[in-house]
């Protein structure tokens, strides 16, 4: 969605500018803690940080792979839908008598992949624009999940299970799936920021034709981001059926928008080649927090939806006036007549 | 759209391929909104031939009503999108407005009927101007700023209404009256999308202003070179669509009375479908008001086909989705012939 295609375009090095902007987003995170704790009663509790943790874990989860499908300048509106479809066939397969976890773990996976795949196929293999054909994938699989349940829920799992899924840590009350995360996350900061195939996904977010002709398989690579962005929407759908011990088709509706939300506050170009991992996870924790916080001190949840969607566009705004002002300046002080008698 | 060889001596020859070029593409345009005809007489002929009761006076007079709050934010949509940018405020836009509509008659019930339509339309080109202005002046994607408006004009909605509702009770009667009163069986509110289908397709058609959207979104760049005020237009453009949006929540608090602060949530993604669906260009440069308004009818007819058809209502959704992935593919598939025909002219010298 370009209006303004060659304001993309950056001269500065790709590690000054996103540094700076990560450094921006952290240091708003602890502002934000910081303030929040000595202003609002409880905010500095161990049980504060369980509970934005608990409910950040599958913004997080798609935001990583959703970070490397952006920065390749293509888009996935569907994965809240995906996260959806996975729960309902998860509550169906339980409901019909599956009762290994592990084995409707790997199925969800699998039916998380062959979504992804589907989306795949159709943006690299047809050619199609990924906004257009994830908006189509975003109706049809919510719809599927619709078709699988109906508006039943599914509900009845085992109690371990669903407390597994929030237990803490030992002597801790952090849940320990934040390790997953945070391996995970380790995992995707190293392919995306130290590997040959990270560097790749920002020469593609960059230019396309450029990165064909420097011997990127574009094609293959976005294939298998679409397929990992299945795969992970799902895992997420499994944490939320067991989280919520509820599997319904409406699981995670509107999700999208936050994600993507976190991810461009993150620093994300959404013209792709640019951003980072840790600026996006910090977005994350930023939302979380304000989120949790402002709760805590009684301010209805509209003010946060005000609070989430200003912060977007200033995030964008903010940089670009900066960059103009700056410019204007420069402009004004080359244009400037010499001072007399120099 | 396609440059062709531009060699002095071959002006004449290039002015004729250029004419070709111009009537393949018209062709083309024509056939796409003629295939979303057919495919809505198929869908209209099946479903009524398995249920008889589908083409009765009362269910067509509903079918007609359906389709007319989503019509006319498409086109306000198809506007933007030829430009090649993106409005997903428009469902929180349409909320907002339905809602200031219902508390300006609860505050002044006496208020005349118009004077609502200006304040609930003028509410929504504001919206858009906010939009407008952050994405031409401080050259921000649109996607973005619309994704960020989309959450502050529903947060300001919530705000305002504080879980409140308006019932139709509080609204005057001329004004509901107008959500079902029918002119020789047409509903005043289609009459109202028709009409404003046909000012935006007339003026995108055969304005200068109005061509040149479709310029900046072929190419933005080179629209810029060639003089066109693209900023200003892209402008224009977000107005327009708030405007429409504005106006939508209007005719949505005239059509069900009972308003909240939900009115439109999460249907921006059901506009865009229905414009691609009526053959706009996800990248701008094409297509027409007339086939996302033609989109728009198509998504709301299968919407009510389908239970006639005795099909799952849970199906519907999914079949949306089919549908805009068969649109796009079709698109897809037209394009590459259109573009392979248009090479082997031009490789005849023809």
């Amino acid at each position: 969605m370009a209006t303004e295609q060659s304001t993309a375009v950056d001269d500065r090095r790709g590690w000054d500018s996103l540094r700076s902007w990560d450094v921006v987003v952290i240091l708003a995170v602890v502002a934000t803690a910081g303030l929040g704790s000595l202003a609002i009663d409880g905010m500095s509790s161990p049980r504060f940080w369980r509970f934005v943790i608990i409910e950040a874990i599958p913004i997080a989860l798609i935001a990583m792979p959703m970070t490397l499908v952006i920065i390749t300048g293509e888009i996935d509106l569907s994965v809240a839908s995906m996260l959806g479809l996975t729960c309902t066939v998860m509550g169906q397969m339980w409901f019909l008598g599956v009762t290994s976890l592990p084995l409707l773990i790997a199925m969800c996976l699998l039916l998380g992949a062959a979504l992804g795949a589907v989306n795949a196929t159709f943006i690299t293999v047809f050619g199609l624009p990924s906004l257009a054909v994830t908006i189509g994938t975003l109706a049809l699989y919510r719809g599927l999940a619709y078709v699988v349940l109906g508006d039943r829920a599914v509900a009845n799992y085992p109690v371990d299970w669903t407390r597994q899924v929030i237990s803490p840590i030992p002597r801790t009350t952090i849940p320990w799936l934040v390790l997953v995360v945070a391996v995970m996350a380790v995992a995707f900061g190293i392919v995306l920021h130290a590997t040959p195939i990270g560097r790749g996904l920002y020469a593609i977010g960059n230019n396309v034709d450029a990165s064909t002709f420097s011997g990127i398989n574009v094609a293959r690579t976005k294939f298998w981001l679409f397929v990992l962005t299945g795969v992970v929407s799902a895992l997420a759908g499994v944490y939320w059926t067991l989280r919520f011990a509820s599997a319904r088709a409406d699981n995670g509706t509107g999700l999208e928008l936050s994600i993507v939300a976190a991810v461009l506050l993150g620093g994300v170009s959404i013209f792709g080649g640019r951003g980072g991992l840790i600026g996006v996870l910090a977005a994350v924790v930023l939302l979380g927090v304000l989120r949790n916080g402002l709760q805590l001190a009684y301010v209805p949840a509209n003010t946060l939806t005000i609070v989430t969607g200003a912060l977007l566009i200033l995030s964008v705004v903010g940089p670009n006036v900066v960059a103009m002002t700056r410019q204007w300046l420069r402009h004004r002080r080359s244009a400037a007549p010499p001072v007399a008698g120099a | 759209m396609t440059s062709l060889g531009t060699r002095p001596d071959a002006d004449a020859a290039t002015l004729a391929s250029r004419g070709a070029t111009a009537r393949i593409a018209q062709r083309w345009f024509v056939a796409r909104e003629l295939g979303i005809v057919l495919a809505l007489s198929l869908l209209v002929a099946v479903t009524a031939s398995a249920n008889s009761r589908f083409l009765s006076a009362q269910s067509i007079k509903d079918l007609l009503l359906g389709f007319t709050i989503l019509a006319i934010v498409a086109v306000g949509q198809a506007v933007v999108i030829i430009t090649r940018n993106v409005d997903l405020s428009v469902g929180s836009i349409l909320g907002l407005s339905t809602f200031a509509t219902g508390s300006l008659f609860l505050a002044a019930p006496s208020v005349p009927i118009p004077i609502a339509f200006v304040v609930g339309t003028l509410l929504g080109a504001v919206c858009g101007a906010v939009n407008g202005a952050l994405i031409s002046a401080a050259r921000v994607p649109a996607l973005v700023v619309t994704l960020g408006t989309l959450y502050v004009f529903r947060g300001i909605d919530y705000t305002w209404a504080k879980g409140r509702q308006i019932n139709a009770a509080d609204m005057p009667d001329g004004f509901l009256r107008l959500g079902t009163a029918t002119v020789l069986g047409v509903p005043v509110l289609t009459l109202c999308a028709l009409a404003v289908v046909m000012v935006a397709g007339f003026y995108l058609r055969s304005y200068r202003s109005g061509r040149e959207l479709y310029a900046i979104g072929s190419d933005p760049a080179a629209a810029r070179l060639s003089g066109i005020a693209v900023g200003r237009r892209v402008f224009a453009a977000f107005v327009t669509s708030g405007t429409l949006a504005g106006l939508a929540g209007v005719l949505y608090a005239a059509r069900f009375g009972t308003l909240d602060a939900n009115a439109g949530l999460g249907s921006e993604l059901n506009v865009v479908a229905a414009v691609v669906i009526g053959g706009v260009a996800i990248f701008g440069g094409s297509g027409s008001v007339y086939g996302a308004a033609l989109g728009a009818v198509l998504l709301t007819t299968i919407g009510a086909a389908l239970p006639a058809l005795g099909v799952n209502p849970f199906w519907q959704r999914a079949a949306v989705g089919a549908l805009l992935l068969a649109a796009i593919g079709l698109d897809r598939a037209l394009a590459v012939r259109v573009a392979s025909r248009l090479r082997g002219r031009r490789a005849r010298g023809d």
